[in-house]
């Protein structure tokens, strides 16, 4: 036993050690990055939600639930989880079927396939801010385009941005713009994954037209896919943040006040760094759960291998 | 007629593609028209797209007037530029030793990466923020890129890739004695392209468009980013002046368009295999 510590250690260092030193060297200034940048700052905060910390103030102190507890009377962060609820139940679906609906239509012909990629993906690598100035000019109630046409039809023209009846709306709109093109995508990238003798097969078990095929082997098949766009989808409205912080900063009325642009208020405007942590961490846990619940139901029914 | 089949006869498929592309584009359309029309006729609310009076050289130099768009355009250079940077020196040799080498404490770092895909940018930004105040930092590329200096992602990403490298190769890098670094240099590096590529499209198209980050950390105009100087030229400058606007939207929207419309397929790509975990 000694003998062999003894060879392995007077001429160099054994092969594994080596390998070990290189791997922690490597590993190292990751390590460091993760520490400072994500670890420790996301600790912090889970730490800040339970203090009444403001910027500027006296030496924070220790307040335990308080800020929860303030976060169930507070009627504004109610308003805000209402609306961004709404917007979440309205974005979300409408990417998923309207991006499953475009790979489709998109994939469906050989003329005009990369071109219309291109066109509805275009809003997913532009300038989100830039664009909503395109949306507020087009939305624009007296001399946007969109209600010179519905004037022209004779249609009512609302006030799309700026009244609380329909801003929720539009700012889902533009939401379901900016990320059909991305659910686009990875549908299409789940529908060239699907054998194509699959589809020869349904044919000759009887399977007749498109619906047929459609219902039998795409739908089927793009279960995996499926599952996580949905999820990420979710995950994606549920940031909703530049367009509220363009357009409307949470107005008319708060009929736009939606949980990230709350949590960057209280923080960074009004300063209340506790109160602000307490709505992340209710942000983070909401983020988990529908991740948490992807994972559960990809082990128990997505199995296509 | 394709074994995938089509739900509609190809004229039909192409006419409902048209009208859908139209609705897709009619912002970009409006965008474009308006920053070329003089005031009074946006005011005017017509419908025609096309300007009668062109008002272009007045709108597009007003705002190369009154703010600094290349200042805007170069600060989003350096800032994505950077993030990607030190993105990929972190990321390259982690998901390196993630994929290809035995040490304890692999599998809780592999497990700490996978627990960071979860957290949101958003979560460490409250103390990141005053940290970067305390230290005096605010209003400074370090700020802008520190925190993002780091991506789980792209150490996920990398080490899924390197697995899928022969180890015959690394082996030959061995026998002629390199060490573990120049291997990741020399040997991993030139192989990770396909990977480096994806990741680094995703990565700056989503630096080039976030707003959240920057306008916590920068004030004024000296280090704003493209998405923060349209946002300062709309509240400081444009006020109900419509076209103004919409050529300082154009202006910095058009670098990631036409990087986009010129490797369109990589774009797509890029977006679509790290979307499957972004």
């Amino acid at each position: 036993m000694s003998l062999a510590l003894g060879t392995a250690a007077r001429p160099r260092l054994s092969a594994g050690a080596m390998e070990a030193l290189a791997g922690w060297a490597l590993m190292l200034p990751a390590t460091i990055a993760f520490l400072a940048m994500l670890l420790l700052p996301t600790l912090a905060t889970v730490l800040l939600a339970f203090t009444d910390y403001e910027l500027g103030a006296a030496a924070p102190a220790w307040i335990g639930l308080a800020n929860f507890a303030d976060m169930l009377t507070d009627r504004g962060l109610r308003t805000s989880a209402r609306n961004t609820l709404a917007y979440v139940g309205i974005v979300a679906p409408a990417s998923v079927l309207g991006g499953l609906g475009l790979a489709l239509l998109v994939e469906a012909g050989a003329r005009g396939r990369a071109f219309f990629r291109a066109v509805f993906f275009l809003p997913v690598v532009s300038l989100s801010v830039a664009m909503a100035s395109a949306w507020q000019y087009l939305l624009h109630p007296t001399i946007g385009p969109l209600n010179a046409e519905l004037r022209a039809l004779g249609l009512p023209t609302p006030f799309w941005l700026s009244s609380s009846d329909t801003v929720l709306l539009s700012l889902a709109a533009i939401g379901i713009w900016e990320n059909i093109g991305f659910t686009m995508v990875l549908f299409m990238a789940g529908l060239t994954a699907i054998p194509r003798e699959l589809y020869a097969a349904a044919a000759v078990d009887g399977a007749r037209g498109a619906w047929d095929r459609f219902r039998l082997v795409t739908w089927p098949l793009l279960g995996p896919t499926t599952l996580f766009v949905v999820v990420i989808s979710l995950v994606r409205a549920l940031r909703v943040f530049d367009t509220v912080a363009v357009l409307t900063q949470g107005g008319p009325n708060k009929a736009s006040e939606v949980l990230l642009w709350t949590m960057y208020q209280e923080g960074f405007t009004y300063l209340r760094l506790g109160y602000s942590a307490a709505i992340t961490l209710v942000f983070l846990v909401v983020v988990l759960a529908l991740m948490a619940l992807q994972t559960r139901v990809l082990d128990r029914r997505v199995h296509y291998g | 007629m394709t074994p995938r089949g089509s739900l509609l006869p190809g004229a039909i498929r192409l006419l409902v593609l048209a009208l859908l592309g139209l609705v897709f584009l009619s912002p970009y359309l409006w965008m474009a028209a308006a920053s070329l029309k003089p005031l009074d006729e946006i005011f005017r609310a017509s419908l025609a797209l096309w300007p009668e009076n062109f008002a272009g050289v007045e709108n597009y130099g007003k705002v190369l007037a009154r703010v600094p768009v290349a200042q805007y355009l170069w600060n989003g250079v350096i800032v994505c530029g950077g993030i990607l940077f030190f993105q990929l020196l972190f990321a390259v040799p982690a998901g390196y030793a993630l994929a290809k080498l035995r040490f304890p404490g692999r599998d809780i770092a592999f497990g700490a990466v996978m627990l960071g895909l979860l957290v949101p940018p958003h979560v460490p930004a409250l103390p990141l923020y005053v940290a970067f105040s305390e230290i005096g930092l605010l209003n400074s590329y370090a700020a802008l890129i520190a925190p993002f200096a780091i991506s789980v992602f792209a150490i996920f990403l990398f080490r899924q890739f390197f697995r899928a490298l022969p180890d015959e190769l690394l082996h030959a890098a061995r026998l002629d004695g390199m060490g573990e670094w120049s291997i990741v240099w020399r040997v991993i590096l030139p192989n990770a392209w396909p990977a480096a590529t994806a990741f680094g499209i995703f990565s700056v198209v989503a630096h080039w468009n976030d707003l959240f980050w920057p306008l916590i950390v920068v004030q004024g105009h000296a280090r704003a980013t493209p998405a923060l100087g349209v946002l300062q030229f709309r509240s400081e400058e444009a006020g109900d002046d419509f076209g103004a606007m919409m050529a300082a939207a154009v202006l910095m929207t058009l670098p990631l368009v036409l990087a986009f419309l010129l490797a369109q397929r990589r774009f797509v790509e890029g977006i679509a295999t790290t979307g499957l975990k972004g």
